[in-house]
């Protein structure tokens, strides 16, 4: 068997698995994006759209929608690099017993990607689906701002995958969610421009990861963006940011899971 | 038989349809190591569930200490000591701390407590792990905390549900030997179990039990006397012979039991019992002479094995 | 053979017939180790409270209230967040918890054969997912203080409120937690709680929603519970408020009444 193709064997045994855990994922990749969305996209926007203090040149939904699709990358990426991998680890230990095959830890952790953009990528296409839908983003380039949000997404998934893979139980990972992921969803420009964070912790924003994802995926999605919305920074500033992130997590995720189901 | 801590009479337990526990009759008396031994499903564990006053009873007759299991729950709980089927340590908790919240439950002090949890901590030979979390243990530290925690109250009766079920022969032996510690020190013991070896190590007494009837009731010894004999001369042969060597066999024992893998001859003499054998031409494959256990009772009383 | 049955340490008929606070005890000694974790949970509402009411706030500007009254936008969501906090704090401690507690710890199976009963167990967690609750409360009440969202001496009865809040979401948590067969089943419970934290009245007033809607929002309990708590932090009393905690009170019992009947009959098979 070629790499790939090992690969392709253990996204699929990710996909059996997936026919029994579906409703929850479905909930959370899909319905909770779109309450979001219309809550504070639409709800919320009523009150700020055309008021004294909006000052961003695009309806606050569309500001809102094209930052939720990086956002919800990165919850989908760190769920898929946390839960899952520590249940493989630990608690169902089917890493273990996976590499008693002619599998290995690269595999897997390719395997689980693989089996994650697929997944990533289809529930970006419906949210921007219906985001277009309701008239928040336009067709184009809303599709082509999904290369760039799947990248966020695998970007958090390798990270985390690599550091589940040096924790010991799901406690650490709840944890992980409330300072890391949480503030990242909502400090990183989704829902309001950097430019309104306090001056100092400006620069720090930028060396978060959601705000390049963000700000990659708002300057495709939204074409005409001015300065009351993004940043001035280059497009590969944020593609290279997340590119050795990614790459990064994934060299790790090999590394610690041989470690791991070797011990 | 007033002295009885246990008493039941007609004792039932259905769930809806099925009758778990079928009229049963049994009583225990103070200081003795009493058994219900039976195949899983035979409706042990809903005994002792009621016992307990965790499960009502659906029929029947039952006191605990002479009090009434419905309405004197609270009362009966707070003399016993109960080590279920499955452990239930709280695994948010250490050992020692899990011990210290059982004595809570049961409304002891800290100052009482605290001793109590050395003393217990020695006993189950687990002083060494006293700050740990329970996850990290191994079977049969597990069992061992159980039980421990199943004595901080000082219980009057302490019942243990399947005490070495999943244990590796090691761990079991350690904690026989904690069991007959307790014996000696002249505790009451209600044990259940479907190991016959343990049963007849253990229990001074005990109930044969099947499909919720008490089908016999004695000491160990008492029931292999009244139900097999001395020795049991275990036979395999081929498939094709089988059926011819057990026609021939009639009269070379006392009994006999054909199994799907086995011949069982039930004798008083073995050796007399290989002889005819001999004479008659059968040659088994294998031949093993043991004594008769409580699985042959048991064998006997219900035509089945006690582990399927 | 007759052998001196030991002598008893706990007298019977002197015992406690109220102990409850025995599972208080029990947490109280699992979570002395897991006090950040406890910490944690206080994070949650103070960091939606920056971000959606300060950050997105400084594009809303102010909001009018019906009486022509005129406040920041942090000081309007504040007292909401509040009360979702309350709401899911208590909601995940009598789901998620509980459930793992029942299904794969039996550690109350184990409790039950000591002098305990249900409604021991019952009343215990409840409360103490309620004293959770208050720490948090206490807190978040003191974070409005330090940045000028609330200046009403009222605001203190904000932190019983919450707490009633807790109790009346707890309690059906419990309720439903009986129902609950896997792991899969509590992505229903996160299907309930993210629909009533985004459009009760949290994030903007509810006259944006056509009158039907409006009714509809009524129905929620956390409207109730955010409404309530706002008349305390904006010190702005009226009567309408005691119907909102009638709502919540009702709530909570007749959640405690289903949730211990239910438990009662799950535990004593």
């Amino acid at each position: 068997m070629t790499a790939l193709s090992r690969s392709f064997r253990y996204a699929e045994s990710e996909v059996m698995a997936y026919r029994r855990t579906w409703r929850g994922t479905v909930i959370t990749s899909f319905v909770n994006p779109v309450l979001f969305l219309a809550a504070l996209g639409f709800g919320l926007g009523q009150f700020i759209d055309g008021g004294s203090e909006a000052n961003l040149s695009v309806p606050f939904v569309t500001f809102v929608a094209s930052g939720l699709m990086a956002a919800n990358a990165m919850q989908n990426g760190a769920g898929d690099g946390s839960f899952p991998v520590m249940a493989g680890l630990i608690w169902r230990k089917n890493f273990h017993g996976t590499i008693t095959t002619p599998l290995g830890p690269a595999d897997i952790i390719w395997g689980r990607l693989i089996w994650g953009v697929g997944r990533l990528g289809f529930t970006l296409i419906v949210f921007a689906v219906i985001a277009v839908v309701f008239d928040a983003l336009e067709i184009g380039p809303a599709l082509l701002a999904i290369p760039p949000a799947i990248l966020t997404g695998i970007a958090f998934t390798s990270v985390i995958t690599a550091w589940t893979l040096t924790q010991d139980d799901g406690r650490s990972l709840s944890t992980m969610f409330r300072f890391a992921i949480v503030p990242l969803f909502l400090f990183s420009g989704t829902f309001f421009p950097i430019s309104e964070l306090p001056e100092w912790l400006e620069p720090v924003a930028y060396l978060t990861p959601l705000f390049h994802g963000v700000e990659l995926v708002r300057k495709i999605a939204l074409p005409d963006a001015d300065a009351t919305i993004v940043t001035s920074l280059p497009m590969w500033v944020h593609f290279g940011y997340l590119l050795v992130m990614a790459t990064a997590g994934i060299y790790l995720s090999v590394k610690l899971l041989d470690g791991r189901v070797r011990e | 038989m007033s002295e009885s801590l246990v008493q039941a009479r007609g004792l039932t337990k259905k769930f809806g349809d099925f009758t778990a526990v079928d009229a049963v009759d049994f009583d225990i008396q103070p200081g003795e190591a009493f058994g219900f031994l039976g195949p899983n499903g035979a409706g042990k564990t809903s005994t002792m569930k009621m016992i307990t006053t965790v499960s009502p009873i659906t029929e029947g007759k039952m006191t605990v200490f002479g009090l009434d299991p419905a309405s004197q729950g609270r009362e009966i709980r707070s003399r016993l000591g109960v080590v279920p089927q499955e452990d239930n340590l709280d695994l948010e908790l250490t050992v020692a701390e899990n011990l210290y919240i059982y004595g809570r439950y049961h409304d002891m002090k800290k100052p009482e407590i605290m001793p109590r949890i050395d003393e217990l901590l020695e006993f189950a030979q687990l002083t060494e792990r006293r700050e740990s979390r329970v996850e990290p243990l191994s079977g049969g530290m597990k069992r061992r905390l159980t039980i421990a925690r199943a004595l901080i109250n000082d219980p009057d009766l302490i019942i243990l549900d399947e005490p070495t079920t999943g244990l590796d022969p090691q761990a079991r032996h350690l904690l026989w030997d904690r069991l007959y510690r307790l014996k000696r020190e002249g505790a009451t013991l209600v044990i259940t179990t479907h190991y016959m070896d343990e049963a007849e190590q253990l229990c001074d007494r005990l109930v044969v039990m099947d499909q919720g009837k008490i089908v016999a009731e004695g000491s160990p010894r008492d029931l292999i006397t009244r139900y097999a004999t001395k020795e049991v001369v275990e036979l395999r042969f081929g498939e094709e012979v089988k059926d011819q060597a057990v026609l021939q066999m009639a009269g070379l024992a006392e009994r006999s039991e054909v199994l799907a893998d086995r011949v069982l001859l039930y004798t008083e003499d073995s050796e007399q019992t290989q002889d005819g054998l001999n004479q008659k031409g059968i040659h088994p494959e294998q031949v093993l002479v043991r004594r008769s256990t409580l699985e042959d009772v048991f064998l006997r009383l219900t035509g089945r094995g006690l582990i399927d | 053979m007759s052998v001196q049955a030991p002598s008893r340490i706990t007298p019977i008929g002197t015992m406690t017939p109220f102990r409850a606070q025995r599972i208080w005890e029990k947490n109280y000694i699992a979570y002395r180790r897991l006090w950040k974790v406890v910490f944690s949970g206080f994070f949650e509402p103070v960091f939606y409270l920056l971000a959606v009411g300060v950050g997105t706030g400084s594009l809303v500007g102010n909001i009018e209230l019906g009486d022509g009254s005129v406040l920041s936008y942090a000081s309007w969501i504040a007292p909401a967040l509040m009360a979702a906090s309350a709401m899911n704090g208590s909601v995940i401690e009598t789901t998620f918890n509980i459930f793992f507690k029942l299904q794969f710890g039996k550690v109350y199976e184990g409790i039950l054969t000591t002098p305990m009963k249900p409604m021991d167990i019952a009343i215990g967690e409840i409360g103490w997912a309620l004293l959770r609750g208050v720490l948090y409360s206490t807190a978040f009440i003191g974070v409005m203080f330090a940045f000028g969202m609330t200046e009403s001496p009222w605001a203190l009865m904000a932190i019983p409120a919450a707490t009633l809040i807790g109790f009346a979401f707890g309690a059906v948590g419990l309720a439903a937690t009986t129902w609950m067969k896997s792991w899969q089943d509590f992505d229903l419970v996160t299907l309930a709680t993210i629909p009533l934290f985004l459009f009760s009245g949290t994030f903007f007033p509810i006259d944006v929603y056509p009158p039907i809607l409006q009714t509809a929002v009524k129905i929620s309990p956390l409207y109730h519970g955010a409404e309530l708590l706002r008349g305390f932090t904006l010190g702005a009393i009226d009567w309408t408020m005691l119907g909102h905690a009638a709502f919540l009170v009702v709530m909570g019992l007749v959640g405690s009444a289903i949730a211990a009947r239910r438990l009662d009959g799950m535990l004593r098979k």
